[in-house]
């Protein structure tokens, strides 16, 4: 009787956090999403205009492109980098998770700079395609989608690796013994039991990516031309620039509805989420 | 056989490549804010301290980096406070609905930030919150509880019950409890989102860009509306300073979990 009290008592420690939450989070959100049906007049009239105007499903594609993209690089160069990280001595494993974990805490602005030095017509990425012969006149690498994929990518990987991490290195590698000494080749064993059973890794890496690109607003602000804009950068302007809420709300509506229907297919039809532990 | 080494070989080669794709821009800002050429060229003429001296020296950048401090401290103590309790409330009591909680308190970290930082802004324009330190510390201590939170509540998890049980048997009253055995054992967790809440906040940018104003303005935002037209290594020096503090922060971070084996949680 005395011990459940106590225990009830530790009810009241959310409070602080919860009180936060609701007032500086849940509330500020609905109060945006209630004046994409609301501003000027109740109605949908704002979510019209987001799909009759072709400049602003110019944008929705843009973003819906740019993220498949960045999934698809951060799959190639992730996948044979988590499994070099599982089938690695310790030494190279933890010095290949440093690697990956590293730009992961850096902040993205700094991360993007590095681009944008590295990437600019004068910079030194030209002037090493210059030096070596393979380019006469610098290559344009920034300010178009070259440019905010190389970002992207960067920044995306870890998101990547990790989940593919964990999963590869719960693979109980007796499997692709077995499929060995029934005789499969190597390659056909890797295709046919390694792949499958990575699978859940390729999954939920590639949904985090994907989800995580979709809002994303720094880099393809920095590197990306006037032709690269994405949602969240469309956001922005609306607002600092123009003021105009009932635009941006819906934007923003469209953005976190978008991101929960692949969350939750992805869950339904796969059964597995970013709960599965990175 | 041969099939199989080019495929190896393959992989190698892409290690490789993300190696020095993740590694690289790092490593040439850090030399670049070492320069003593007054542009961004690479590899640097001589070296030179001059752009830590200017960021040092040059008002603007020294009262934002006072802005961006001012924001850090209370953020990272609020952030903690709130979070582990909010984390030994989900673990301890029989909340109803404590999975439904658990999400919200995590949302900020799912919800895409843009739109936590529209949001932020429009409300905060009502309330007179926008353009000040309070706002700003406000605004971060949402964005950096779930960090605390699953850190703690993942270290809370492993935590003996039977320890805590025996304590409360030999008449120690809740927060004794607290403060005496469950405490001291999550303290690593406890450190370590402490730790991660001051680099999320310092490293802000989205949600600050849209509610700080010319007088009231962290690093990270002066950074970005000078980073466009930066044609001297100052931003590279300070680049390299947040890199470092980062890194410090988290060598620390790893420090704390080693003391008791924590998993990882991000």
């Amino acid at each position: 009787m005395f011990a459940r009290l106590a225990r009830d008592r530790y009810a009241w420690l959310l409070l602080p956090a919860g009180l936060l939450i609701l007032v500086l989070f849940a509330y500020p959100v609905f109060w945006l999403l209630v004046r994409s049906f609301s501003d000027p007049t109740w109605g949908l009239q704002n979510y019209e205009t987001v799909l009759e105007k072709t400049i602003y499903l110019k944008v929705l594609w843009n973003t819906v492109a740019i993220a498949g993209a960045t999934t698809i690089g951060a799959l190639v160069l992730g996948y044979p980098m988590a499994y070099s990280m599982v089938h690695a001595p310790p030494l190279t494993r933890k010095l290949l998770i440093f690697v990956v974990l590293i730009p992961f805490w850096t902040s993205i602005l700094v991360r993007t700079f590095a681009w944008m030095v590295l990437l600019q017509p004068k910079g030194i990425f030209n002037d090493l395609l210059i030096g070596i012969g393979l380019i006469e006149t610098p290559a344009k690498l920034m300010f178009n989608r070259t440019g905010v994929l190389i970002g992207m990518v960067q920044i995306m990987l870890p998101f990547m690796v990790f989940p593919l991490y964990s999963v590869m290195s719960r693979i109980d590698h007796s499997y692709v013994q077995a499929a060995a000494n029934l005789g499969a080749r190597p390659l056909k064993s890797f295709f046919r039991v390694y792949l499958p059973l990575s699978m859940p890794g390729v999954i939920t890496g590639s949904m985090l990516v994907f989800i995580i690109s979709l809002g994303y607003f720094i880099t393809p602000a920095l590197l990306g031309g006037r032709k690269d804009v994405m949602i969240a950068q469309l956001i922005q302007q609306q607002i600092s620039d123009f003021g105009n809420w009932a635009l941006a709300s819906a934007l923003a509506v469209i953005l976190l509805v978008g991101t929960g229907l692949i969350f939750a297919v992805v869950y339904k039809v796969f059964k597995v989420g970013p709960d599965a532990r990175l | 056989m041969k099939r199989i080494a080019f495929w190896k070989n393959l992989r190698a080669l892409i290690c490789l490549l993300v190696v020095v794709y993740m590694l690289v821009p790092l490593a040439i800002i850090l030399i670049i804010s070492f320069s003593s050429a007054p542009f961004l060229s690479f590899p640097p003429p001589g070296f030179s301290l001059q752009w830590y001296d200017k960021f040092f020296t040059d008002p603007s950048w020294v009262r934002s980096l006072m802005v961006s401090l001012q924001v850090m401290i209370p953020t990272a103590i609020l952030a903690t406070l709130a979070g582990t309790g909010a984390a030994m409330a989900l673990t301890r009591s029989k909340l109803p609905a404590a999975g439904f909680i658990q999400g919200l308190l995590m949302a900020p970290l799912v919800v895409p930030v843009i739109i936590t930082a529209a949001a932020v802004f429009g409300v905060f324009r009502i309330w007179g919150l926008y353009g000040t330190i309070p706002g700003l510390i406000l605004a971060h201590t949402v964005l950096t509880i779930p960090y605390v939170l699953s850190t703690v509540v993942t270290a809370l998890g492993l935590v003996d019950r039977r320890l805590e049980d025996a304590a409360a048997n030999l008449g120690a009253r809740p927060f004794t409890t607290f403060r005496r055995i469950t405490l001291p054992l999550i303290l690593p967790a406890v450190l370590s989102g402490l730790l991660f809440a001051m680099v999320i906040s310092f490293d802000e940018l989205v949600v600050s860009l849209f509610i700080s104003t010319p007088t009231v303005r962290p690093v990270t935002v002066l950074m970005w509306s000078n980073i466009r037209g930066a044609t001297d290594p100052t931003i590279a020096a300070i680049a390299t300073l947040l890199f470092l503090f980062s890194l410090t922060a988290l060598l620390l971070e790893g420090l704390a979990r080693r003391k008791t084996n924590q998993p990882r949680v991000l």
